[in-house]
């Protein structure tokens, strides 16, 4: 299988000396043709500047990178030509309607609206309706569906999204994960960033990265299957002072909340045996199941290393 | 080709569609015109007069007509004792007394000698200078009227012809001013500010990663406000001659042609501005402070260069607004051709030049 997206030893450091800010140490890693590769981690990871290096945006101080085949550096005008960017604004004209929005790039990528309707169909024909409103008056999952059309618009062979589902609600970005993954059946190539952990499942691979560094690359079953510990969800009466009480435990090892439940891992050797006999008596309605680890413990788990 | 005019279409839509700036830019040369016309004129007209009349005979009393007949003076006040000047002038009520003494008449014809005091309010120099100016032309064409009759030893009459503004009309001065102003400010600022705020919103970003030349981007920024500019040279023009009354005495295409130049020369300066200026804000403020203020300053519009001290008079040539100032004076009111206005030209030619070098070269291709 050919590779798409390679990033070796990429290095990048914002500001002077005194205070250097490192956004990425050193990061590596390859994206297959065709892949829908994620890149999960908290505000302030490194996403943006990640993507903006592969875009030919920004240069890092140290470390090389290809896209397509062309090195981010020497052929940034090939690779301007030939991948998709969506930024994590909004950036398209909000006093030009969602129709002139997508002629303008579709002229500027020296393509027509009509040459790759049949790509960005599916998803233009939700927004069609509208295309005499202007892109400002859009609802936020309708401009995030028009800057997918103009990012598309020109059949890029790597499209990068940079938090494209960020301040969308639930059900649009259901949809949108929807149309990459028919996208990807077009053989486009797809980064995505994201600092929700439950999408993470939804792409081929997975880097989880954190303060500049990716902690993990692998399909979220094997990240998943990778965490190798028993996890725990306790819940009880009182939810607070439950925590408190897991967290002065020296027997616990990590205990955080998660949704409608705390989850515990515990030291080597302690079980919901122990569990039980230590809670039980200062917690009324007491529960206790072992649970399959998600994203998101796997992310917190990696972040104590 | 295809992308330029797309882009241009573009911006287009945005100045079309922002009505109230496009209508500020469309109707500041008018306003200007209009309010340094008819509002901010130091010319002297009816200025309101004191005149304390000691001698009340007939020699003075048609001095007095004579000089409320001008249309400089309104004769508002008589006065009748020397103290009521000072209230008078307190108060706020006039802008100059003119004092005639005893025995006016008397002394003129015996003594071929008589007094008239004229008293001015100098917490205005400028105006006071200029009503006395007129007052004293006054008083010598009245004298002049009496002596006509009679044999003088001698007189050496200065004749005064005012060239190429006969009327000493301020408008000859101020239209250039205002030209050079205007275009700076749509030309410099509102480029500038385009350009800036692609960079803030983000559609930067996406421009750059796409396969269109960076420099094509800059040029169709500027295409949109060179028309614009183009409106504005016709309305400021129209306006002078139509309202104002200030002739076109040169070559209209040649007057046209290098206020295109200087139009050309305010759009690198934007440009420039851009390349520099990370908001809107700095953008504006670069705009206002680094060019307004020394175009006003420092072009000669509202002071004369030659009466700065030295290192401002060496800061001024680097004005574009100065060169042009002096080209459409000469072109405009003294109606001369390119042969000599052609130094001026070439150094707005080589300003222009050196800008857009400079601000093409400085354009980033990539964020940071």
């Amino acid at each position: 299988m050919s590779i798409a997206v390679t990033v070796k030893n990429i290095l990048k450091t914002y500001g002077k000396k005194k205070e250097l800010v490192t956004a990425l140490q050193d990061i590596n890693f390859d994206v297959k043709t065709g892949e829908l590769f994620g890149i999960i981690g908290p505000d302030g990871a490194g996403k943006t500047s990640l993507f903006r290096i592969l875009t030919t945006l920004l240069l890092a101080d140290s470390g090389t990178a290809t896209v397509d085949g062309f090195d981010v550096v020497t052929d940034y005008k090939q690779i301007r030509k030939r991948v998709g960017y969506m930024p994590g604004k909004f950036s398209l004209y909000p006093d030009l309607t969602v129709q002139e929005n997508l002629a303008f790039f579709a002229t500027i990528f020296n393509t027509s609206i009509d040459e790759n309707y049949d790509l960005i169909k599916d998803i233009y024909i939700q927004i069609e309706p509208f295309k005499d409103r202007k892109a400002g008056k859009l609802s936020g999952g309708m401009k995030q569906k028009l800057a997918l059309s103009c990012a598309l618009i020109h059949r890029p062979s790597v499209l990068f999204l940079d938090e494209p589902t960020t301040g969308v609600d639930a059900v649009s970005r259901k949809e949108f994960w929807e149309m990459l993954k028919r996208l990807k059946e077009q053989g486009i190539t797809i980064l995505v960033s994201t600092a929700y952990m439950d999408e993470a499942s939804l792409c081929d691979r997975v880097a989880l990265m954190q303060d500049g560094n990716i902690m993990s690359i692998d399909t979220p079953a094997q990240i998943v299957a990778n965490f190798g510990r028993t996890l725990w969800a306790v819940r009880s009466g009182n939810m607070l002072h439950l925590l408190d009480e897991l967290n002065t435990m020296k027997e616990v090892e990590n205990a955080y909340p998660s949704g409608t439940f705390h989850h515990v891992i515990l030291k080597k050797g302690y079980t919901d045996a122990f569990l039980q006999q230590a809670l039980s008596e200062t917690n009324n309605n007491l529960e206790i199941k072992a649970i399959r680890p998600n994203i998101e413990d796997c992310f917190m788990q990696l972040m104590r290393r | 080709m295809k992308q330029f005019i797309a882009f241009v279409k573009k911006e287009f839509f945005h100045i079309w569609r922002d009505k109230k700036t496009t209508f500020i830019l469309l109707g500041m040369p008018v306003v200007q015109i209009v309010i340094f016309g008819f509002a901010l004129t130091n010319e002297v007209k009816n200025a309101k007069i004191a005149v304390l009349d000691n001698a009340k005979d007939a020699a003075a009393s048609s001095l007095i007509t004579q000089i409320d007949a001008s249309r400089y003076f309104e004769v508002s006040q008589h006065l009748v004792s020397y103290r009521e000047i000072e209230t008078a002038f307190r108060q706020g009520q006039i802008k100059m007394a003119v004092v005639l003494p005893l025995h006016f008449e008397e002394d003129l014809q015996r003594y071929n000698k008589a007094q008239v005091q004229l008293i001015a309010d100098a917490s205005d120099p400028n105006f006071a200078n200029t009503v006395t100016n007129y007052a004293s032309a006054i008083i010598m064409d009245y004298q002049r009227r009496i002596t006509n009759n009679r044999k003088l030893p001698y007189t050496i009459n200065a004749e005064v012809r005012m060239l190429y503004n006969p009327q000493m009309k301020g408008a000859y001065n101020f239209v250039p001013g205002v030209m050079a102003m205007v275009l700076l400010l749509v030309c410099t600022m509102m480029t500038a500010i385009t350009i800036v705020r692609e960079k803030e919103t983000g559609t930067m970003e996406v421009i750059l990663v796409s396969p269109m030349k960076p420099q094509l981007v800059v040029f169709a920024k500027a295409v949109p406000y060179l028309l614009l500019s183009v409106i504005n040279i016709a309305s400021i023009l129209l306006l002078s001659v139509f309202v104002l009354e200030v002739p076109i005495n040169g070559n209209i295409f040649l007057l046209v042609g290098e206020s295109i130049l200087f139009t050309l020369v305010s759009l690198s300066l934007g440009l420039l501005i851009s390349s520099a200026a990370g908001s809107q804000q700095t953008a504006m403020f670069i705009s206002l402070i680094g060019l307004f203020l020394p175009t006003v300053m420092l072009s000669g519009f509202m002071f004369p260069i030659e009466n700065m001290p030295l290192p401002l008079r060496i800061i001024s040539n680097i004005v574009p607004a100065k060169w042009y100032y002096i080209i459409v004076r000469s072109v405009m009111i003294k109606g001369v051709g390119l042969k000599d206005v052609w130094q001026e030209t070439l150094i707005l030619s080589g300003m222009m030049i050196f800008f857009l070098t400079v601000a093409v070269k400085r354009f980033k291709i990539r964020l940071a």
